[in-house]
């Protein structure tokens, strides 16, 4: 026997399923060839830079742009597999291995942020008096306080990784830790655990309010935090989209988008997150 | 405490404000895991029964993989269902990768091996004499297998829960399938995970506060259901 509160619930959960269903058809993907792939860092969609410029690309060019925000050494293998169409990456040097084996046409450099290397206010390494990058890691080594590293392959972890190597040290497990996550999620367990770690600018800046971390060393060339667009080789594969790809790319070079580019963060944090490579 | 206190004032501001985009992504959670759900009761109840009331070789070995898919981690099955829709993958043709239909499709084999499990321990659970007593009154096969399948109905209720939490509440797989793309494939736990790594920690606890009361309003509805069909 039904009651009425029991006919009422299977009449809504009836309704909610036919509504699912019929939301089948809604969710229809939009024509193959307007759909563009971008596999892209973690840092520029934290950072909020790509939520502004994606849709106004959209609605310039009625291309769809899947963005799908990685670490650099994912986003690099989705384009040696034909998986993406275009990649805005930050790790030059597996960017030049990468173009180099043919699985891209063309690679830019556009702009560029900093790594700043960032710890406790107390400074158990007393990392702030040291000269370089590699000074301040021999120290970290030398006191053997915790470094929280990235781990996952990304921009940011390789170029820690050519740091150490730089140093000349072989960071040991017991004050080297991986936490294998996105760069926000690694400055929060870094926050919690008083730990040293390496960052790009624009994420720390995003996160400082919420973090108990200060900026102890920043300005040395080997810091510098380089961006490029990567337009995938489309003999990969039949299904890459080199048309759209080469749109995104024009887009995101056009005067009007790096003016935007420029001064993105400028507002909020008082400072530009991105700087422009000088032509 | 404070952040908690926020996260609650944020959630109720998001939904009354009205704000298009957390809308956006608490109708696309719940109508992708609502299909989902619904797949998974069409294809679970079926082989849950089928693997109950037959005899056959390796029936045992299937069971057992059942029983270890009811636990299996989602973003293993997105890794796996990712293999197959990447563009390089052999599904690759279909181009439904980083769609909401990917993020179906993942789901769907999810919640299958908990449906099916727990519609297999309920049909196995009622009184083999009750099966007998059916066929004795002359009933037909699909009339039997009907009838089993009301009598077995407060479990395949609690199956269809047991389904639906499992698929609304995972990040793994709607992340590596969906890509957590705004406007497409943005779910409200993908969403929770960037808005986290984002620092804004009060909206990551509105869309988990929304997120609970969304599930728990299902699952009421279906307990309503479940507990008014046990009286006669």
């Amino acid at each position: 026997m039904l009651s009425r509160v029991t006919g009422l619930c299977t009449l809504i959960l009836g309704l909610l399923c036919f509504w699912a269903a019929n939301g089948l058809t809604s969710t229809d993907q939009p024509v193959m060839n307007r759909i563009i792939i971008l596999a892209t860092t973690t840092s520029t969609q934290d950072s909020g830079l790509l939520d502004l410029l994606v849709p106004l690309f959209q609605i310039k060019t009625s291309y769809v742009v899947k963005t799908i925000a990685v670490g650099t050494g994912q986003a690099l293998a989705m384009g040696r597999r034909g998986d993406a169409d275009v990649l805005l990456v930050h790790a030059p040097e597996e960017e030049k291995t990468f173009m180099a084996a043919g699985h891209g046409i063309k690679r830019q450099p556009f702009m560029y942020n900093d790594f700043v290397l960032v710890g406790p206010t107390s400074d158990p390494a007393k990392m702030a008096k040291a000269k370089s990058a590699a000074e301040a890691l021999r120290q970290i080594a030398a006191s053997k306080t915790l470094f929280l590293s990235r781990g996952d392959n990304s921009g940011t972890h390789i170029l820690e990784k050519q740091l150490w190597m730089r140093a000349g040290i072989q960071p040991a497990e017991r004050w080297h830790q991986q936490s294998g996550q996105g760069m926000g999620q690694t400055l929060i367990i870094a926050s919690e655990k008083s730990a040293y770690t390496l960052t790009d600018r624009a994420t720390y800046l995003k996160l400082k309010r919420r973090i108990e971390l200060t900026i102890l060393l920043e300005g040395d060339p080997e810091l510098l935090n380089t961006y490029s667009l990567l337009q995938v080789n489309p003999l990969k594969s039949s299904k890459i989209n080199s048309a759209g790809a080469q749109a995104f790319v024009d887009f995101m070079l056009a005067p009007e988008t790096l003016d935007l580019i420029r001064t993105f963060g400028l507002e909020q944090y008082g400072q530009p997150l991105f700087h422009l490579l000088k032509k | 405490m404070d952040l908690l206190w926020q996260g609650i004032k944020e959630a109720i501001r998001l939904l009354l404000g009205g704000d298009p985009e957390v809308f956006a992504i608490v109708l696309l959670s719940l109508r992708v895991s609502l299909i989902a759900t619904a797949t998974s009761l069409i294809l679970g109840v079926p082989t849950g029964m089928a693997l109950a009331l037959s005899r056959f070789g390796g029936r045992r070995f299937l069971i057992s993989l059942v029983n270890v898919g009811m636990g299996i981690p989602p973003v293993v099955v997105g890794l796996m269902v990712a293999i197959l829709l990447w563009r390089s993958g052999p599904l690759g043709f279909l181009g439904i990768m980083y769609s909401p239909l990917a993020i179906i499709i993942a789901q769907t084999l999810i919640a299958l091996p908990i449906v099916t499990g727990l519609t297999l321990a309920a049909v196995q659970q009622l009184n083999p004499k009750v099966r007998l007593q059916i066929l004795a009154l002359g009933a037909s096969r699909w009339q039997m297998l009907w009838i089993l399948a009301r009598e077995a109905r407060l479990s395949i209720l609690a199956a269809a829960m047991a389904g639906f939490g499992g698929v609304i509440s995972e990040v793994g797989a709607s992340m590596m399938v969906g890509g957590n793309i705004l406007g497409q494939t943005r779910v409200l736990t993908t969403a929770t995970v960037l808005e986290t790594s984002k620092g804004n920690f009060d909206v990551a606890l509105a869309l988990s506060t929304i997120l609970f009361a969304l599930a728990y309003t299902i699952t009421l509805a279906l307990t309503v259901v479940q507990q008014r069909e046990k009286a006669p």
